[in-house]
């Protein structure tokens, strides 16, 4: 073991896909010792540092170089580094629901003689690990009868059985409850300070990272931007960060438009929404929002703050259990319990996952497009082949879908001209409210700038629009006005004269315990 | 900035894309056919041309009725990412239904078929509720009933019951009246229909591409039209000219059980195809998640599959009744799996969302000229089983390549 005071040096990392570069020269010295956390807005680059330092991205995949206790390292799988003590805790569990704790925590790792598992020696090494991470429970218990916190903490004793000496969690605490999350702060303190075990937190939440981070590194853009010390004598400056986090200039990247803005006609008053599985555990916490004829509002919050969680819930309930509040459509108060319903109230909701919720690739751009208004097309239950043709036709031309035909296969085409035919289906279902969870996600620039036209053009048309986004400038370049969402709670409904990322982040990085409901 | 336009390089690309595409999503229905047309070639020689004699079209057309029957509806079933175990049994229970009916309760043998057809329609709610309403997945469900129905036949039927009505016999042996009669050797009401037929197919795909053209859409070449014409033409003619010279002294022509299953094709090709609800179910086959935030009911759409298939197996049930004349706590032993065969030999996708009633019509006539070609050849049956089970897996394994390829 070398003495250098630092365990790991990361330097100049740069990792390519194709043509896009997620990481450039990035740099990254932790500390002995330390627990050191990364900041950054959603799709900055983290998870892939992570997984370049685990070797999920083998070495010759990316440039640079990594110094581990001194050495210079090159991991060809996960395997080489969990061998020097890496261990990487990702955000999706990697535990089987259906095994035991103690199987779980040795899992590819089995206490074994011969191939034949020592099943003694498992529940007591078991029960060891189990006790430093504070986890008072049978090791026979399935994992799917303990909550996400135990699980979490399983996970961490997992990591402690391989002799971690260097822990990265990747937004550990992001789908745990308040006591769950501190709880496991505190334990990653107590190894730090019992065992000497260095951890990498990588979060979101600005409070808890002021709260157990002694030092930050903070990447924008895939890069490196900047280095903040936190300690009881200089504490973390939350501005700063912030600021680091999101400072870049923003490019005449959206279209000129004036709205045109009319009567309310969308208002949701407490709206509240628990975890499917988790009664317990509120998603969306007592909402209020309200849109207007012409008006294109955005809904900001960092990943899992519930912006998703509250667009499907009021769609159909096609999330969550136990959701209450009220929705009205034209001041008229209205049931959204089933996708029929919400759809015959005038809601449409364009999700996020386009191949996973909202094409059929199997299918054409025609029968993609009419998914959602078959019964208007048809007679007697027979499509109408004129009519439906002439419709997905207009489409095509007005969203400019670059195909040669409306029977072209959906899975041929670009994520662009995809997002293109989701947009189409639900236009074509004639809504009044349209929800558009990330609409931009994934494609080029240029289709952005299609997909901004279509959106004001939907406005114009009298529409009330709702665009969720993890882009802020993209939201600012959008929206004339923003509702900032932290933890599922509405914290600001901000105006349009009063959009910069900083004053934005502020609403979507407020803590719970000091969190103002915003229309109370 | 403006929108971004395409380079010429990525026109070119979606072009070429695109007729690669068209081309492949028809390869696999070109395949079949293809290699349907081989099959006939090759056992036509090889039984020195019996194979098309008029008598063993009409014989290969009412053994197979069955196969079709059952495999569009499994066909419906398995696009929605299901799988019916339970229709062999269910010939066996509403064959023995209909029979006590006739034989014991002494209805009238048209109401007897009403009566069956009933029974098809409520064993299909049940399954359909266990599938939709429980969430119980089809093959668990069709799985139990194929024991249930088949343990309800048996006790049922004991040995066997026979059907001595002869108006029900002769639903799968009779052809339909000679009403025009004999234009010298041939039926005169094969020969007005095919040419009929004829008619009506060139008439369609006019019209079709007409209707394309009508709406501003570039409709396909017509000299490609027209080969579709001719080949169907040709095909028509041919079968026009085998049932006009088929039957014996007393009767001949079209066989009933042809209309019948003709019918059933048309019908659930035009459901499939036209209809608010085939397209709900392609929907739900494709990407169940998505057809449910369109505001489809899944649940729906499942419950009504299984009446489907339910009212299908007891139609397949009294085609079996009727042609073997009694009804025996056997009949329809493993009949599900020659339908799912048929579907899958038919190009239809294992995973779901994909498949046609043309597609699996052409499968199970696939598998019935392999069946009747042997036969005639003298194979073992045993053997035939073999061969016939080798089929299946080529044409899977063909289709999954042809798939894999194109990634």
């Amino acid at each position: 073991m070398s003495n250098s005071p630092m365990i790991l040096q990361m330097q100049n990392i740069t990792k390519t896909f194709g043509p896009v570069k997620a990481l450039t020269n990035v740099n990254l010295e932790i500390a002995r010792g330390e627990i050191h956390a990364i900041c950054g807005e959603n799709g900055a680059g983290k998870s892939t540092l992570m997984n370049v330092l685990s070797g999920v991205y083998p070495s010759g995949t990316y440039s640079g170089t990594i110094f581990y206790d001194g050495k210079e390292c090159n991991f060809k799988k996960i395997k080489d580094s969990e061998e020097l003590g890496i261990v990487v805790i990702q955000q999706e569990l990697a535990l089987s629901p259906f095994l035991s704790i103690a199987e779980n925590i040795y899992l590819g790792n089995e206490r074994q003689k011969n191939g034949v598992i020592d099943w003694e020696a498992t529940r007591a090494d078991a029960i060891k690990v189990m006790q430093q991470v504070g986890l008072q429970e049978n090791p026979d218990t399935k994992i799917m009868d303990i909550g996400v916190g135990k699980q979490q903490l399983v996970e961490i004793a997992k990591a402690l059985s391989k002799e971690v000496k260097l822990l990265l969690l990747d937004e550990p605490t992001a789908a745990l409850n308040d006591e769950d999350s501190a709880h496991l702060l505190q334990i990653i303190r107590d190894l730090r300070d019992n065992q000497g075990v260095t951890s990498v937190i990588i979060s979101h939440k600005l409070n808890e990272i002021a709260a157990i981070a002694n030092n930050v590194t903070i990447i924008r853009d895939g890069s490196t931007v900047g280095w903040l010390t936190n300690s009881k004598e200089n504490p973390l400056d939350q501005d700063e960060l912030i600021h680091k986090m999101v400072g870049r200039e923003l490019t005449n990247l959206y279209p000129d438009h004036v709205s045109h803005i009319r009567d309310e006609i969308f208002r949701v008053e407490n709206w509240t929404v628990h975890h499917p599985l988790d009664q317990q555990r509120v998603i969306v916490d007592h909402a209020n929002i309200y849109v207007r004829a012409g008006e294109i509002v955005g809904l900001a919050g960092l990943m899992g703050a519930g912006r998703t969680e509250m667009a499907m819930s009021i769609f159909g309930h096609t999330y969550g259990s136990a959701v209450s509040g009220k929705v009205y459509v034209h001041g008229k108060e209205t049931d959204t319990s089933t996708v029929q319903k919400a759809i015959g109230a005038g809601i449409a909701y364009a999700t996020e996952d386009r191949k996973g919720y909202g094409l059929n690739l199997l299918q054409n751009i025609r029968e993609n497009a009419l998914l959602a208004a078959l019964t208007k097309h048809s007679k007697h239950g027979v499509m109408d082949d004129g009519v439906e043709r002439i419709a997905v036709e207009k489409y095509r031309k007005d969203f400019n879908i670059k195909t040669p035909s409306i029977e072209e296969q959906v899975s041929n085409l670009s994520g662009g001209n995809q997002q293109k035919v989701v947009l189409a289906k639900w236009v074509i279902s004639n809504p009044d409210i349209l929800i558009l969870d990330e609409p931009t996600r994934g494609i080029d620039v240029g289709a952005k700038y299609e997909i901004y036209e279509i959106i004001d053009q939907l406005a114009d048309e009298g529409k009330a629009v709702i665009v969720i986004s993890s882009e802020l400038p993209e939201l600012i370049g959008i929206c004339d006005r923003i509702y900032t969402v932290s933890q599922g709670v509405i914290t600001d409904d901000v105006q349009k004269t009063k959009f910069t990322q900083e004053y934005l982040m502020k609403g979507m990085t407020q803590e719970k315990t000091q969190l103002k409901k915003v229309g109370e | 900035m403006s929108s971004a336009s395409l380079t010429p390089q990525k026109k070119e690309n979606i072009k070429k894309g695109s007729v690669l595409a068209s081309f492949a999503s028809n390869a696999r229905q070109y395949g079949i056919v293809g290699a349907l047309v081989v099959i006939i070639i090759v056992f036509e020689i090889l039984t020195g041309g019996l194979l098309l004699q008029p008598n063993t079209i009409v014989q290969l057309i009412q053994q197979n009725a069955y196969v079709i029957i059952l495999a569009v509806g499994m066909v419906m079933v398995i696009i929605a990412t299901h799988i019916d175990l339970s229709v062999g049994s269910l010939v066996g229970f509403i064959g023995g239904c209909i029979a006590l009916l006739m034989q014991n309760a002494h209805l009238n043998w048209f109401l007897a078929i009403i009566v069956g057809l009933l029974i098809g329609l409520l064993v299909g709610v049940w399954q359909g509720f266990w599938v939709a309403f429980v969430g119980i997945p089809g093959f668990i469900t069709t799985l139990a009933g194929m024991l249930i129905f088949r343990g309800l036949a048996t006790t049922m039927i004991n040995a066997s019951i026979p059907v001595n009505n002869t108006s029900f016999n002769a639903i799968a042996s009779a052809y339909l009246p000679n009403i025009l009669g004999w234009w010298g050797p041939f039926d005169g009401l094969s020969i007005v229909v095919g040419i009929l037929a004829i008619v009506a197919f060139a008439w369609t795909q006019l019209r079709k591409r007409a209707k394309v053209s009508k709406v501003g859409l570039v409709p396909e070449p017509i000299n490609a039209t027209y080969i579709k014409i001719a080949i169907a033409s040709v095909v028509i003619a041919a079968l026009t000219f085998e049932f006009a010279s088929s039957g014996n002294a007393t009767q001949g022509g079209i066989p009933i059980m042809l209309v019948i299953v003709g019918v059933l094709v048309f019908t659930y090709n035009f459901i499939l195809t036209r209809t608010v609800f085939g397209r709900r179910v392609y929907a739900v086959g494709g990407n169940r998640r998505a057809a449910l935030l369109s505001g489809i009911n899944t649940r729906r759409v499942d419950f009504s599959l299984f009446i489907h298939m339910g009212l299908l197996s007891a139609i397949a049930a009294i085609a079996m009744l009727s042609r073997l004349s009694s009804a025996s706590a056997a009949t329809g032993n493993s009949f599900e799996l020659d339908a799912i065969a048929a579907c899958f030999v038919g190009g239809t996708a294992v995973t779901g969302g994909i498949g046609t009633v043309p597609g699996v019509v052409i499968g199970a006539v696939v598998m019935g000229v392999i069946n009747q070609g042997l036969s005639i050849m003298g194979v073992d049956s045993a053997l035939i089983q073999t061969i016939k089970g080798l089929v299946l897996l080529l044409a899977v394994a063909v289709d999954i390549m042809s798939k894999r390829k194109k990634r």
